[in-house]
């Protein structure tokens, strides 16, 4: 099916998400959206989808202009959608979820799930998905799952096929297989259209480009280009993509992690004798496939969560134990790495929030009481310093953009003395500007003597910041590895293989150059 | 919640992007390009639930399960619902249930059934019956409430608004108690045992102990604070310690305290000498609030007091660090664990905070209008308050004003009764308000008024494309 859009426009009050935006999608082909977030991207496949309606503008399908108004008239004309966030019920099995809202019912209503079960092993046979269909959404991997979303959404014919960042939540190497099987589907004649900001992925797999930005298309780019003449286009100025990282000058031991282990309520090991250390002035980063007690570890430094042994200790102060006050007013940083959730309340001002974990203290707070005039103009100067863009500081934080409000919280985190950072994916969902500042931010923290521990899933940005780094693997430490191991093995350590077998496969642990220069746009 | 639900936009607006776009010849050359900083007109995440746009049904019920962090307890987001209404809702919601009484008063009225049983034959007797049984209805609730053009003197013309002043006040004491736990997010069904263990309280300390005056009357009160701060430590230490949810052990603690206070009743300690029905003996005079209206009128020092209160919660939650962790805890109990707020100890403190402003309500009732404990002391005035405290958005001013609404129904149901012989319809009517208040996006439907959330969004667009195209000028 031939996919055209036409002039189309979307706006939201005065703001235009989408201006004058024209593509075409040929059959068969892999057609890649590029731009950061806030680009447009999402908002035009949303109008795709029929999740809203264009301003002004046609979609037109093999010359036949359409209108949708709901993501069911865009089913029904051949167009499937797979989230970010995947939408599956997780108790479900494969098969359920895969006919959920369009079921094979039987007589008297009952639902066909021999017909269910058939429909998923067909085409995963046919596109070598390996799935079993009654398998439980909820026990399966995150490449899988997004397996499930690909079946559900070709079980409904679709032709067009749009994959929302698709490879956000995956390893490397199920980055690859998902390309493998784009290329086939693409083979068989399904267009796809890919949503992504990561330009490798971009490169790997695209027939053609296009770029966005500021909710228009700024042009074409070729499989063929640069990662830098891109990344250039989709910003719309010149980037330097490797960060000016000054060597580490790492001293003494600060952090201390020894046999640390955390076991859950149900009993299930959830973090399994850890032990590293940060020195001063080193970014140690933590890698990992998401849920592979990253999350856990953080939040048992920080005191969220009391260690069920093992030690924690902060230049030669133990910390397992305290509580979450005591830990940061003891001079630990601590940028979460769900900011909605856990680092702000976004129904407080902006100015609140920038003194969160401070208010009680002078200046902010006396006797109880707390003093308005020093909240705000600590406000101004850090909105200042951190070039947060605000309307007002009195504004509730939830009106900021995801930069900017993370910008908020770690200007808060920054603004004291710190003995300790720990920041867990801090640039998650942030454009290239404000990347790069967070970044530069770290990296002065690290200049100034300060042990870093970064938690991250991206290994873009691993690699960019880490002077050493430990992978985790389903609540253990797989190895400890340099920062400028290969992405191939730090690969292979995600998914659990260990540190020498992971180096010996790839062949040593030569830095790989072609890696080290693309970080940035992670 | 936002933030994982893939119906919303994930895009965020640029930032930083009023330098970029500068260098940019693609928005340079367009002057009526909107301001980047335009941005949030498409909600971050985690900014409020946006409204899923129109037709996504079919995929909503599934969405994002997979990666969804755990939901907030089905309370909490009631709750924040709820107080996100705006002022207007709460008077569109008063007016709706005037509107719906009137149906009432007019349905359940002899003369008007009849009337309506010949309609077509003349209907303007319908329509005069209807008239005359509803604005007489509401002219009798304003006369009991406020002020009584028909009385004989002047003491008694003003005597309904003195009514509502007293019948308020518990009103007022109970509901800011509900109010700050509201605005820390627990849902504290358990004024009315509050109540009843600061009337317990208060009543022995005014009865049992003889002191001078000043004295006996602080230690009364005192011992009113400390009986509700009790009852609400109990489910605050159960919640912190234990997780168990604040809905069904205040709930239950409300009715251990109504057949406590039964029981105490049976006691001789607890019997008036000389009298049959169970009530203990009235209270010192050096233990009573004083009349501030003269003898002539029940209105008493604790009126006062409940202003005081008011002021006091108002600054509390606004201008100490104490109420910005209870705010921070009621909005994201994730975040204010994570800056160091101990979210246990905080609980605790707003159950004690709100037990001990209903346990003044119960002091109010003893000290100030019954001057002994019964077992009905507390009327209804421990739910009554859940009312006052929602129509108030759980702000003081608004508590104020809704338990003087709340007070003059109270006080005007009397008078109304005899024109609709039935005291239910006022019972109708903060009942339904209480709907409309629960059903905001009922009361902007019916009245078209725009979502708050909505304008506030498109205010702040507004103001932040301005100031982006000022900086862009001024290159």
């Amino acid at each position: 099916m031939r996919l055209e859009l036409r002039g189309i426009s979307k706006r939201f009050g005065d703001f235009w998400a989408n201006r004058g935006i024209n593509l075409t999608v040929e059959p068969g082909e892999i057609h890649a959206l590029l731009g950061e977030n806030g680009a447009g991207k999402s908002t035009l496949m949303n109008v795709l989808y029929g999740l809203y309606q264009p301003d002004e503008g046609q979609i037109i399908l093999d010359g036949e202009a359409v209108k949708f108004t709901s993501p069911g008239d865009a089913m029904a004309a051949g167009i499937g959608m797979v989230h970010q966030h995947f939408m599956l019920v997780p108790v479900f099995t494969v098969a359920e979820n895969v006919v959920l809202g369009n079921e094979p019912v039987k007589a008297a209503g009952l639902i066909d799930a021999k017909q269910a079960r058939r429909l998923v092993t067909e085409i995963s046979e046919r596109f070598k998905f390996d799935i079993d269909p009654d398998a439980y959404v909820e026990d399966l991997p995150v490449g899988v799952q997004q397996r499930v979303e690909i079946i559900k959404a070709l079980s409904r014919d679709a032709k067009i096929l749009i994959l929302d960042e698709p490879t956000a939540v995956l390893t490397p190497q199920e980055t690859d297989e998902l390309l493998t099987i784009m290329r086939e589907l693409a083979a068989g004649g399904t267009s796809i259209v890919f949503i992504t900001h990561k330009l490798r992925e971009v490169r790997a797999v695209a027939d053609r480009i296009t770029v966005i930005r500021l909710g228009k298309v700024v042009g074409q780019a070729n499989p063929s280009d640069s990662q830098t003449e891109m990344a250039s286009m989709m910003v719309g100025r010149q980037v330097g993509l490797q960060a000016p990282k000054p060597a580490a000058g790492p001293g003494e031991v600060a952090l201390k992690v020894g046999n640390l282990s955390l076991v859950s309520a149900s009993g299930g090991g959830l973090l399994q004798d850890i032990s590293f250390d940060v020195r001063a002035g080193e970014i140690l980063a933590i890698a990992g496939v998401q849920g592979n007690g990253q999350t856990e570890l953080v939040e048992t430094l920080i005191g969220l969560r009391e260690p069920t042994s093992g030690l924690i200790e902060l230049n030669g102060e133990s910390l397992a134990g305290r509580t979450v006050r005591q830990i940061l007013d003891s001079g630990v940083g601590y940028v979460p790495e769900d900011r909605g959730r856990d680092g702000m309340v976004g129904g407080l001002a902006i100015s609140e929030n920038l003194v969160l974990d401070q208010f009680e203290y002078p200046p902010f707070g006396r006797y109880g009481a707390l003093d308005y005039k020093a909240i705000n103009s600590n406000a101004d100067a850090q909105i200042k310093a951190f070039d947060v863009r605000v309307g007002s500081p009195n504004d509730p934080i939830s009106t900021l953009s995801g930069g900017n409000a993370q910008k908020v919280i770690v200007a808060r985190e920054l603004s004291r003395e710190l003995r300790l950072l720990v920041v867990a994916n801090p640039t998650r969902g942030l454009d290239v500007g404000s990347i790069e500042t967070v970044h530069a931010e770290i990296l002065a923290e690290r200049a100034k003597g300060v042990p870093v521990l970064l938690a991250s899933t991206e290994l873009d940005e691993i690699t960019v910041l880490a002077d050493r780094i430990a992978v985790m693997y389903r609540g253990r430490l797989v190895g400890i590895v340099p920062g400028d191991t290969s992405r191939d093995a730090l690969g292979l350590m995600m998914a659990g293989v260990e540190q020498g077998k992971a180096l010996a496969a790839v062949g040593a642990a030569l830095p790989d150059q072609d890696d080290s220069v693309e970080g940035d746009l992670a | 919640m936002t933030s994982s639900n893939p119906l919303t936009p994930k895009d965020e607006p640029p930032e930083g992007s009023a330098n970029r776009s500068s260098a940019s010849p693609a928005s340079g050359a367009a002057p009526a390009e909107p301001p980047p900083g335009s941005g949030p007109v498409e909600p971050p995440p985690g900014s409020a639930p946006a409204e899923p746009p129109p037709g996504s049904a079919p995929a909503e019920p599934a969405s994002g399960l997979a990666s969804q962090p755990p939901l907030p307890g089905r309370f909490t987001i009631a709750l924040k619902e709820i107080l996100s209404g705006s002022w207007l809702l709460s008077i569109l919601s008063i007016l709706l249930a005037l509107l719906i009484g009137a149906i009432l008063i007019a349905a359940s009225n002899v003369e008007v059934q009849k009337a309506a049983g010949y309609f077509f034959a003349r209907p303007s007797d319908l329509f005069a019956a209807i008239w005359d049984v509803v604005s007489r209805s509401y002219a009798a609730l304003f006369q009991g409430a406020v002020f009584n053009f028909g009385a004989d003197t002047p003491v008694r013309a003003i005597l309904p608004i003195t009514q509502t002043l007293t019948a308020s006040t518990p009103l007022i004491f109970a509901g800011l108690g509900l109010a700050v736990g509201f605005r820390a997010g627990l849902f504290n069904i358990g004024a009315q045992g509050q109540i009843i263990l600061g009337s317990i309280f208060a009543a022995w300390a005014g009865f049992a102990l003889h002191l001078p005056p000043g004295l006996h009357l602080l230690l009364a009160l005192f011992g009113a604070v400390l009986g509700g701060a009790l009852w609400g430590f109990i489910p605050g230490i159960l919640k912190a310690k234990t997780g168990a949810n604040e809905v069904i052990v205040t709930i239950m603690l409300n009715w251990v305290a109504v057949y406590g206070l039964g029981y105490l009743l049976t006691l001789d300690a607890f019997q008036r000498p000389g009298y049959n029905n169970p009530q203990t003996p009235a209270i010192d005079p050096n233990a009573q609030l004083p009349l501030i209206l003269g003898p002539n009128y029940k209105t008493h020092l604790g009126f006062v007091l409940a202003l005081v209160a008011a002021g006091g919660v108002w600054w509390l939650m606004e201008k100490s660090t104490l109420g910005l962790k209870f705010r921070a805890i009621g909005m994201n109990p994730d975040a204010a664990r994570t800056a160091g707020i101990n979210t246990d100890r905080c609980y605790v403190w707003v159950m004690m905070i709100a037990g001990g402003l209903a346990g003044l309500a119960g002091s109010a009732q003893i000290q100030g209008t019954e001057r002994v404990l019964t077992s009905g002391i507390a009327g209804s005035f421990g739910f009554d308050a859940i009312t006052v405290a929602l129509l108030g958005r759980s702000r003081p001013l608004g508590t104020v004003l809704a338990g003087l609404l709340f007070g003059g129904l109270r006080a005007g149901s009397y008078a109304m009764q005899s024109v609709t012989n039935s005291v239910d319809v006022v019972l109708v009517l903060q009942s339904v308000i209480v709907l409309f208040i629960a059903a905001p996006p009922l009361v902007r439907a019916i009245f078209r008024t725009p979502d708050p959330e909505a304008v506030r969004r498109l205010k702040v667009t507004a103001r932040a494309a301005r100031q982006a195209q000022l900086k862009e000028v001024g290159r």
